[in-house]
C-alpha cells in the first residue's frame, strides 16, 4: 500500500470575504492628469503634493514596463481604480467606524490586538485610514504616529515630509514608483524624537476591499538619533476575480544610533501583484532589522534595501516567502554598504509547493569607502514536490579589498530518511512533513512578535489530503 | 504465551536487489535478543524493516507483532502499537527542538495531550539517567549533536516513549567507555520500568554486559545463518564469526 501526500494550500479563505462596495466616488478607471488632479482636489493636497504627483504621471508615462521578473501581463493598469474611498472619515474612537467596515477588522482581529498588545493600531481600509489610534502614553513622549495625509496639512510636520517623501525612493526609480507617486493615498507617519525608546511595537493593517482597487499606501518613519521602535505592518486581502494591484512605499529613516525593526506579514489573496518598494537609509551606528514574511498575492515583486550610510551601520534582514499553486514569489534583499565599518546579514528561507515559484535575489553592494565591512547572505530553499520550484540569484559588487563578504545558499527536499526518522516515532508521514517545514521557517518565525508567529504558523500549517491509493 | 515479534520467511528488496532471504526470528515478550553478523550482512535492513522503512520492499513472507499482521503497516502505525527503532544514524531536524519533537512523539503515541508541567518532569528525570544537561531539551534535534550525543538522545526517546519492542541499532557503537556506560543505564532503567523486549544489533559486549541475552541470531549475506542462545552472542564476539560457522 503506498500513501500519497499532498500538502494543501494555506487556507485564505478566512480573508476571502467581502462586502457589498458602498464607496460614494469611485473614480472612474485609468490616468490621466485629470484624474490625478481630481486625488489632489480630493485630498485637499498642498501645492507641493499637487505639482508633485503630476511630475511622477510624467515620469510613469516615460518609464518602460519592468522585464526582467515574474511575469506581470495579467495586469491592466488602466482597468484598476486607483482610489476608492470608504465613506467613514478619520475615526479615533473604534465605535464611531462603519459597521461593516469593522466586521471586515473584527474578523482579522485588529482592535483586540490593539487592547492586548499593542501601543496604537491604523487600519487601513481600502485607500484611507478609517481608524487611528495611539495610546495616550506613547504619545506623551513625543512619538507621532498618524496618518501621512493629515500630518501634511499639520504645520508641526508639513516641512518635515516634504524634505522627506519620496527622496529615498524617487519616482523614477522605477515604473510602479512613478505610478505610486501619481496616486498614493493612506498610510501612515511615524516619527521618534531623539533619545525615545518605544518599548511597545506600533501596527497597522492593511487590507483592500473593493474589487478592482489598487493600494498605494505610503509609509515614512523618521527616527531621531538615539531612538528606537518596532513597527509591524500586516497586509491581506480577500480574493476577486480582476486582477488587483498594490504598489506601497515604505520610506524609513534611521538617525545615528536609532534602531528600527521593521516587521511584515503579507498575506494577500492569491490574484494579488504585490509590487512594493521599501527602502532604510541607516546613519552612523543606527540599525535597521527587517522580517518580512511574503504568504500571498500571485505574482510579488518585494527586496526591501537598505543604504548604510553612515560608519558602524547595520541592516539585518530575515525573511521567508512561501509560494503555492500558481504563486510566482520573486522577493530578496539589497544593501549598499556606503560608510566605513558597515555590516549586513541576510538570512532567507523560501518554500515552494504545488507548482509553486520562489525565486530569491539578493544584491549586496561594497562601494570603494566601505573599508572594513562585512555582510553575510544565507538562503535556504525547500521545495515540497517535483513540480514546484526554486530559484537562487545572488548578486556582489565589491569595489574595495578591504572587506568580509559570505555567501551561502542551499536547496532542497524534504528527505525520506528524516520522514522515516519522524514516522517511526509515531507521527504520520503528513505531520512530520509538517513539522519539518515549521523547523524550516522557525529562525524567522522567532523573530515576529507573538501573535504575528501564531498567524504564521496558522498559514504554514498545512492542511494535508492523504488519499489516493 | 504468544511471541511479541514473529517473523515469517521475510525477504526483503531494495532497488531491484535482494537483501533479506527468508528469514525466521521469533521473539517471545520480555525477552532481549542479539542479532549479530558482518558488515553488510542485513541487521540494519533488518531492523528498518520491522520498523517500516519505506526503503525497503517486503517481498515474501510475514510480520506479525503481538499476534497481529503489521506486514503492510506504515512505520507511525507501528510506532504507535509500540515498536520502536534506536537509528544507528539518528537525523538532524533543524528549527525542531528535542523537548518539541519528543512531546508531539509522545502525544500521537499515547493518543493523549501532554501536559507541558508533567511533560517536563518526566523529561527532566529520564535525562538524569542519561547524564545529559538539561539544556539539552532545547536544541534543534540532533542538531550539532555529537555521536555519542545522538545516541544518547536515541535512548532518551526510548525512556520517555516506553516502547513495548525495542530494536537498538548499534546504540554503542562509536562510544566511548563512559558513554557506553550511561546508554547501558538508560537500557536498564528502560528494562526495569517497562520490562520491555529488546532486540539488540551490536559488535561489542560491553552493552551486553548488564543484560540478560536470551538468543543470539546471526545473519550472513541476508540469510538467517545461525540461531542459538544467548551464550551464542559472547562466544562470537569472543572468538569470531569463524569459529562459530565451523
Amino acid at each position: 500500500m503506498s500513501e500519497k501526500t499532498q500538502i494543501a494550500d494555506i487556507d485564505r479563505s478566512l480573508y476571502d470575504f467581502r462586502f457589498e462596495e458602498d464607496e460614494q466616488d469611485r473614480l472612474s478607471s485609468g490616468i490621466t492628469p485629470e484624474i490625478i488632479s481630481e486625488i489632489s482636489h480630493e485630498k485637499n493636497d498642498p501645492d507641493w503634493m499637487r505639482k508633485f504627483r503630476q511630475h511622477c504621471l510624467k515620469v510613469y508615462n516615460k518609464m518602460e514596463m519592468v522585464k526582467w521578473g515574474a511575469p506581470i501581463d495579467g495586469l491592466d493598469i488602466n482597468n484598476i481604480v486607483t482610489y476608492i474611498r470608504p465613506k467613514s472619515r478619520m475615526n479615533t474612537d473604534w465605535e464611531n467606524v462603519p459597521e461593516s467596515v469593522k466586521e471586515t477588522f473584527e474578523r482579522l482581529g485588529i482592535p483586540k490586538a490593539e487592547r492586548e498588545s499593542l501601543a496604537g493600531v491604523g487600519a487601513q481600509y481600502d485607500s484611507e485610514l478609517v481608524y487611528h489610534n495611539v495610546r495616550s502614553e506613547v504619545a506623551r513622549s513625543g512619538v507621532v504616529y498618524t496618518d501621512l495625509e493629515s500630518a501634511m496639512h499639520d504645520e508641526r510636520y508639513a516641512e518635515i515630509i516634504k524634505s522627506h517623501f519620496m527622496k529615498l525612493v524617487p519616482p523614477t526609480d522605477h515604473k510602479f514608483a512613478a505610478l505610486h507617486g501619481a496616486v498614493w493615498s493612506g498610510g501612515s507617519f511615524v516619527y521618534v524624537p531623539k533619545n525615545v525608546n518605544l518599548e511597545i511595537p506600533l501596527q497597522s493593517y492593511f487590507r483592500l476591499n473593493a474589487k478592482g482597487a489598487g493600494q498605494f499606501e505610503h509609509t515614512l518613519i523618521i527616527l531621531e538619533e538615539n531612538s528606537s521602535l518596532h513597527f509591524i505592518e500586516g497586509c491581506s486581502a480577500p480574493k476577486y476575480y480582476e486582477a488587483g494591484l498594490h504598489a506601497g512605499c515604505v520610506e524609513l529613516f534611521v538617525g545615528k544610533c536609532a534602531k528600527l525593526r521593521y516587521s511584515t506579514i503579507e498575506n494577500w489573496s492569491k490574484n494579488m501583484y504585490n509590487l512594493n518598494t521599501k527602502r532604510a537609509l541607516v546613519e552612523d551606528g543606527g540599525k535597521i532589522e527587517w522580517v518580512s514574511g511574503s504568504f500571498g498575492s500571485h505574482v510579488s515583486y518585494l527586496y526591501p534595501m537598505s543604504i548604510l550610510n553612515g560608519a558602524g551601520a547595520s541592516a539585518e534582514f530575515t525573511g521567508i516567502t512561501f509560494a503555492g499553486e500558481g504563486q510566482n514569489l520573486d522577493t530578496g534583499a539589497k544593501i549598499v554598504h556606503n560608510a566605513p565599518n558597515t555590516s549586513s546579514y541576510i538570512n532567507t528561507k523560501s518554500i515552494s509547493k504545488s507548482g509553486g515559484i520562489s525565486t530569491f535575489r539578493s544584491s549586496v553592494i561594497i562601494n570603494q569607502n566601505a573599508v572594513d565591512s562585512k555582510s553575510s547572505v544565507n538562503c535556504e530553499s525547500l521545495m515540497l514536490d517535483k513540480i514546484s520550484r526554486s530559484d537562487t540569484i545572488p548578486a556582489i559588487d565589491i569595489k574595495t579589498d578591504k572587506c568580509d563578504v559570505g555567501h551561502e545558499a542551499k536547496i532542497g527536499r524534504i528527505s525520506d530518511e528524516a520522514i522515516f526518522y519522524l514516522t517511526s516515532r509515531g507521527l504520520s508521514e503528513e505531520e512530520a512533513k509538517a513539522m519539518i517545514v515549521r523547523g524550516f521557517a522557525d529562525n524567522v518565525s522567532k523573530e515576529l512578535p507573538l501573535e504575528y508567529a501564531v498567524e504564521m504558523n496558522n498559514l504554514i500549517s498545512l492542511e494535508i489530503n492523504s488519499n489516493v491509493g | 504465551m504468544c511471541d511479541i515479534l514473529k517473523i515469517e520467511n521475510l525477504c526483503v528488496c531494495a532497488e531491484n536487489k535482494e537483501l533479506l532471504h527468508d528469514i525466521n526470528i521469533n521473539i517471545a515478550r520480555g525477552e532481549t535478543h542479539v542479532l549479530m553478523g558482518h558488515n553488510g550482512a542485513g541487521k540494519s535492513t533488518l531492523g528498518c524493516t520491522i520498523m517500516g522503512s519505506p526503503e525497503y520492499k517486503i517481498t515474501g513472507g510475514r510480520i506479525f507483532f503481538n499476534g497481529e499482521d503489521i506486514t503492510n503497516e506504515s512505520a507511525d502505525k507501528r510506532a504507535r502499537r509500540g515498536i520502536f527503532l534506536s537509528f544507528q544514524n539518528p537525523v538532524e531536524i533543524p528549527g525542531v527542538t528535542l523537548s518539541e519533537f519528543l512531546r508531539n512523539a509522545l502525544e500521537q503515541i499515547s493518543g493523549k495531550r501532554q501536559k507541558l508541567w508533567e511533560f517536563k518532569k518526566q523529561l527532566n528525570t529520564a535525562m538524569e539517567v542519561l547524564d545529559m544537561d538539561k539544556s539539552y531539551a532545547d536544541r534543534e534535534l540532533n542538531v550539532g549533536f555529537s555521536g555519542g550525543e545522538k545516541k544518547k538522545a536515541e535512548i532518551l526517546q526510548l525512556l520517555m516513549l516506553k516502547p513495548k519492542l525495542a530494536i537498538l541499532d548499534e546504540t554503542d557503537s562509536g562510544l566511548d567507555v563512559d558513554a557506553v556506560k550511561t546508554v547501558s543505564k538508560g537500557i536498564e532503567e528502560y528494562r526495569k520500568e517497562t520490562g520491555g523486549t529488546l532486540l539488540v544489533i551490536t559488535h561489542n559486549t560491553k552493552i551486553l554486559e548488564s543484560l540478560t541475552v536470551d538468543k543470539t541470531h546471526i545473519l550472513s549475506n541476508g540469510r538467517n545463518a545461525k540461531n542459538g542462545g544467548g551464550e551464542l552472542a559472547f562466544d562470537v564476539l569472543e572468538n569470531g564469526f569463524g569459529e562459530v560457522f565451523v
